[in-house]
């Protein structure tokens, strides 16, 4: 996974509330079982018209917001299905951190997994930000724009899980003898569990 | 110290607790399907990592296997062939349970995991599906995850996770005639919005809650999602241990105290409390793309999001009820169980689906409700009143490329999602409980169940 550490880019705007999966990668897009060939997918109901032309009035189909590192959302970001493949379509566009005033859980689960910083922020501070340059320092868990500074909150795991760009599943391997014993105990305790 | 019963499933699985502070939760039970789950199960696989215990996981084809009669590996689905022979492939390889296209026991994952008392109360169980928390009425820890954190469970048997917060949402009174858990769900994202739940496991009582029967508790916790819940949990009762005796992969008994000290102490405190009057809920229906643009359906379109009412071509004022429609939609995991499909033909019996409608489907939520459905003659029902009758899968709920219908098309459905294109590109849908689509079906137009004829029984 790619550490993200910190990043300066221009924040392209999509303020709507609610953005689901459904807009991020509709299903019809997730043509094979692998985790590739996504971006171009990313955003397929409002990024291109008819005849699959882009369309002129999205935002990343405009010169300053295109191949964007950064989008500044709406509330609940991301919501509706678990599908991984909204992350990794916006991961192999290019996107590194989202910025809303709040997301879906899976999905803020699903970012961390692929090296994506979520970002909460307030709603103000979102549609203050939203255009403009910002640069982030997750070590710092500060958000900069101009002359304005913004503290965001990150759940500690998570937070290092990113920052050195771990795979969850070696480090979590790493707990294997305690893991085993609690299975033992857990074995005896309530043995209809155990198929 | 009391706790709540999220709590209490929690901590009885917590295995290890990170430096950072994050739990190692074992994870009892992992489900996957072969729209999200092909990719977890080709990962493990390409790592190198063996499934810790391939018994406790289990695969079901349900997304985009095809609903038509006589169906096999192929689907309407653009490609959709490959991930479910893929599924396959790597169900087998990796020693897993699969309930295959053909299986008898095959369904949507949320209605048969019940059914095959593979989810229990106080277990853990995820699915890469974000309608797992469906599986919480049975009173698991239950909830969808995303692929990689599939793989995570499948190669280590835990996740790690933050303990979330929880939330309490009591329905106190009776439901009106007509008023169903479907309406419950729909009436508190109307009020409370579709970010409502974020971040916490959300505990569903009060005695509205407690009349429920399982199949409808299910319906009620399976739109925790579109709440942005992590998780709906309801605590098991009596009717819960009944409907799991004697199911496949269930206990022999659920007699010892281990069963009944599941539930939330007197005096556990929550992050945050709500409380509804159930008797004032009325038949709902959505007037717009998101579930929280929920409205009674006696009632005028509000004023939401601009692209809402251009979208679904419906503007402030409006009354819902009457707006023409073209499709009719019986099924999905939140509302194609037996129980469901019983109500849908009780209300159909004497009618027939209006000439004006393009199409109308009824598809089981799995192999046993259709056979439970076909004995008791509600096929016939469905099929005289001009309903098309399937196999079961998740069909209609949303577009894979499969079955569609041309943009601007309205549906009315008994799904869980009315996002823009869900099913299918422009198609407009409107979510609300079977009986408001065997209503709506009937009349050609939007219209409020309690309002139609019922026939008497002979």
């Amino acid at each position: 996974m790619t550490p993200f550490i910190k990043l300066t880019a221009v924040a392209a705007p999509l303020l709507a509330d609610n953005i689901d999966t459904d807009a991020i990668i509709p299903s019809r897009e997730m043509k094979s079982t692998g985790r590739t060939g996504l971006a171009d997918g990313l955003f397929a109901p409002w990024r291109y018209v008819e005849g699959r032309v882009p369309n002129p009035e999205f935002v990343l189909n405009q010169p300053e917001y295109a191949g964007a590192q950064v989008i500044a959302g709406g509330a609940n970001f991301g919501c509706g299905s678990s599908r991984e493949h909204a992350v990794w379509a916006l991961a192999e566009y290019g996107v590194r951190c989202v910025i809303a005033p709040g997301f879906a859980p899976i999905f803020a689960a699903n970012c961390i997994r692929n090296g994506l910083l979520p970002v909460v922020l307030p709603r103000e501070a979102v549609e203050s930000i939203a255009g403009r340059e910002v640069h982030i320092d997750l070590a710092a868990q500060t958000l900069t724009c101009s002359d304005d500074t913004y503290a965001f909150p990150i759940e500690a795991e998570a937070k290092v899980m990113l920052l050195e760009g771990l795979d969850a599943i070696d480090l979590t391997l790493k707990s294997r003898p305690a893991i085993a014993a609690w299975t033992d105990a857990d074995r005896a305790a309530r043995p209809w569990i155990y198929l | 110290m009391s706790r709540t019963l999220a709590d209490k499933i929690w901590d009885a699985h917590v295995t290890t607790t990170t430096s950072a502070g994050a739990d190692l939760v074992a994870i009892d039970r992992v489900f996957l399907h072969e729209r999200t789950g092909a990719s977890a199960l080709k990962s493990i696989a390409a790592a190198r990592r063996p499934v810790v215990d391939p018994h406790r996981v289990f695969a079901v084809m349900d997304h985009i296997v095809d609903t038509r009669p006589g169906r096999g590996d192929q689907t309407l689905m653009q490609g959709g062939q490959a991930f479910i022979t893929e599924t396959r492939a790597a169900a087998l390889a990796a020693g897993i349970t699969l309930f295959d296209v053909t299986d008898p026991d095959q369904g949507i994952t949320h209605v048969i995991s019940p059914e095959l008392g593979i989810v229990l109360p106080g277990c853990t169980l995820v699915a890469p599906d974000s309608h797992t928390c469906t599986q919480g009425a049975l009173g698991a820890l239950a909830w969808g995850i995303g692929s990689s954190e599939a793989e995570h469970a499948m190669a280590t048997g835990v996740l790690r996770l933050p303990r979330p917060k929880t939330m309490l949402v009591r329905f106190e009174g009776a439901l009106g005639v007509g008023v169903t858990a479907k309406d419950m769900a729909l009436a508190l994202l109307g009020a409370h919005g579709a970010g409502g739940g974020a971040g916490h496991v959300v505990e569903f009582a009060g005695s509205a809650v407690e009349a429920l029967d399982i199949e409808a508790r299910m319906t009620l916790c399976n739109m925790a999602t579109e709440f942005a819940a992590m998780a709906a949990i309801i605590a098991p009762d009596a009717k819960t241990f009944a409907y799991l005796a004697g199911r496949r992969y269930a206990p022999a008994s659920f007699d010892a105290p281990y069963w009944q000290e599941l539930r939330s102490d007197e005096g556990a405190t929550f992050d945050r409390e709500i409380v509804i009057d159930a008797a004032a809920i009325a038949p709902m229906i959505t007037w717009g793309t998101s579930p929280e643009h929920a409205i009674p359906i006696d009632a005028m379109v509000p004023q939401g999001p601009q692209r809402a009412h251009d979208y679904i071509g419906l503007a402030a004022g409006t009354r819902i009820a009457g707006t023409p429609i073209d499709v009719a939609f019986i099924g999905s995991c939140t509302n194609a169980r037996l129980s469901d499909l019983r109500r849908a033909a009780a209300l159909v019996k004497g009618h027939h689906v209006a000439p004006s409608i393009k199409k109308a489907l009824v598809v089981p939520g799995s192999g046993a409700v259709k056979r439970a459905a076909e004995a008791e003659g509600l096929d016939k029902v469905f099929e005289a009143a001009g309903f098309e009758w399937r196999e079961s899968g998740c069909s209609l709920c949303f577009f894979a490329g499969g079955e569609s219908f041309p943009a601007g098309s309205r549906s009315i459905s008994s799904t869980n999602r009315n996002f823009e294109g869900r099913q299918g590109p422009g198609i407009r849908t409107h979510i609300a409980s079977p009986e408001v689509v065997v209503a709506s079906a009937i009349a050609g137009a939007i219209a409020d169940p309690r309002l139609l004829s019922v026939e008497e029984p002979a």
